[in-house]
């Protein structure tokens, strides 16, 4: 996709803002405003991984759906409620699990490290 | 979160709170931190340390079946911060409120994790967890009128149909939780929301149990699975408040008095429990959307979400 804009591009600019709260506020800070300054920073590169990788994940996420004849996460949560997909259901769980990591690997990608090498922080 | 009251105010506060003692004055009146449904204060009158925690307004729950609550734990033996005075009139000072004796210790879940202070603590925790628990639910539930007793499935059902966001995970878990509800019938007491945060901790160990807004009547699991829900271990690898093992709290629980554990029906509760949390954390990020509370604080908190799916995927893994 073509956009107008100069650069830098987006994740460019969150890139800097989120190094500025790492590098001059979080050291300027304490208590519950650093907290709230490393939440910020969290959030931050959270929406890089997603510019990052979401139209990729959207793309997988259609295709899982799709299998259950589904093209919404409302239409496969309602169906499962109505037990209309029990005799795939464990067809379903793989797939919905597959989403649940792929949302983690832009939320919260350590969750996904911490359990299997040692504890996580998060 | 609002700002603290502007110093006028306080002393209002101070006076007023003076006058529902019936002490000539209270000193130091600091606001600690406001919650969604109450403030803390901390102040002394009479040379003791007390707290001081005000309803918001909004919150429809009744702080008078709050205090008969820990007036009751107190009483069987458990350990909470005595009730100084209570009150869910508005006529004293402008709110329901409930003053507290200060109990000296830590709350941060974290620092009482990971801090060499608490080495001791930590060793001691999962038994006397259990002990108390044991205490609490042999409390006879008429023991306190008023108390919620909800259905708690059907509870968090509604209130995820009420958010608008299905997930797919979670109906995956509520197909698990129907089918396979424990047969207990047990009847309690329960705290709702016991777990590390809402517990005052000291160098050896349990100095308080806090925050019981949400008790209730229900099955007794509720609190020891709720208690070693994944959340609540903070990161370490230990089931039990991120301390113990489960067979050390089952343990100390019959040993204190409480029934025979069926490891397999806490798990259920975990399993409800995870859940549970997933949907508080939509409730959090709808507090930021709806301009209740906005907050990117809360807004993040949505984005965790898929954490608790993910609990909940690696807690049945070999149990569907």
């Amino acid at each position: 996709m073509v956009n107008p804009h100069d650069v830098p591009t987006a994740e460019q600019l969150l890139e800097s803002v989120r190094e500025w709260l790492e590098r001059d506020v979080l050291p300027a800070t304490q208590g519950r405003l650093q907290f709230h300054a490393r939440v910020a920073v969290n959030v931050l590169a959270m929406v890089e991984r997603e510019l990052a990788i979401g139209a990729e994940q959207a793309t997988a996420h259609a295709a899982r759906l799709a299998r259950f004849g589904c093209e919404t996460e409302t239409q496969l949560a309602d169906r499962i409620r109505g037990g209309e997909l029990d005799d795939r259901i464990d067809e379903v769980r793989d797939a919905v699990w597959a989403s649940v990591r792929d949302k983690l690997t832009v939320a919260n990608p350590k969750y996904l490290d911490g359990w299997r090498t040692g504890p996580a922080d998060g | 979160m609002a700002h603290p009251p502007a110093p006028d105010q306080t002393g209002e506060l101070a006076v007023r709170l003076a006058l529902a003692l019936d002490v000539e004055k209270v000193d130091g009146l600091v606001r600690l931190s406001g919650g969604a449904s109450r403030d803390t204060w901390r102040f002394t009158a009479g040379g003791r340390s007390l707290v001081l925690q005000v309803q918001r307004s909004g919150d429809g729950r009744d702080m008078g079946v709050e205090a008969a609550v820990v007036r009751a734990a107190g009483k069987a033996g458990m350990p909470v911060a005595s009730i100084v005075a209570a009150s869910n009139q508005a006529d004293d000072i402008g709110a329901s409120y409930m003053v507290l004796t200060a109990v000296h210790g830590e709350t941060i879940a974290r620092k009482i994790l990971r801090d060499d202070e608490f080495i001791a603590a930590r060793a001691a925790l999962t038994t006397e967890l259990g002990s108390a628990l044991a205490v609490l639910h042999s409390i006879p539930i008429d023991a306190v009128p008023g108390l919620a007793d909800l259905e708690q499935v059907a509870h968090y059902r509604d209130m995820l149909d009420s958010l608008g966001w299905p997930h797919p995970t979670f109906e995956l878990a509520f197909r698990w939780l129907e089918q396979h509800r424990p047969a207990s019938t047990a009847r309690a007491i329960v705290h709702g929301d016991f777990r590390l945060g809402n517990m005052i901790v000291g160098p050896t160990g349990l100095g308080a149990i806090i925050d019981w807004e949400l008790a209730h009547v229900g099955d007794p699991m509720e609190d020891l699975g709720w208690l070693c829900v994944k959340a609540w271990r903070f990161g370490s690898r230990r089931p039990v408040a991120g301390v113990g093992d489960y067979a050390e709290l089952f343990a100390a629980y019959e040993a204190g008095g409480g029934t025979t554990v069926d490891p397999d029906a806490v798990r259920w509760w975990e399993v409800l429990g995870t859940l549970k949390w997933g949907i508080m954390c939509m409730v959090q990020a709808a507090a930021h959307l709806s301009g209740t509370s906005r907050s990117h604080e809360l807004a993040a908190i949505g984005r965790r979400v898929c954490e608790n799916e993910h609990d909940l995927f690696l807690a049945l893994e070999g149990r569907w």
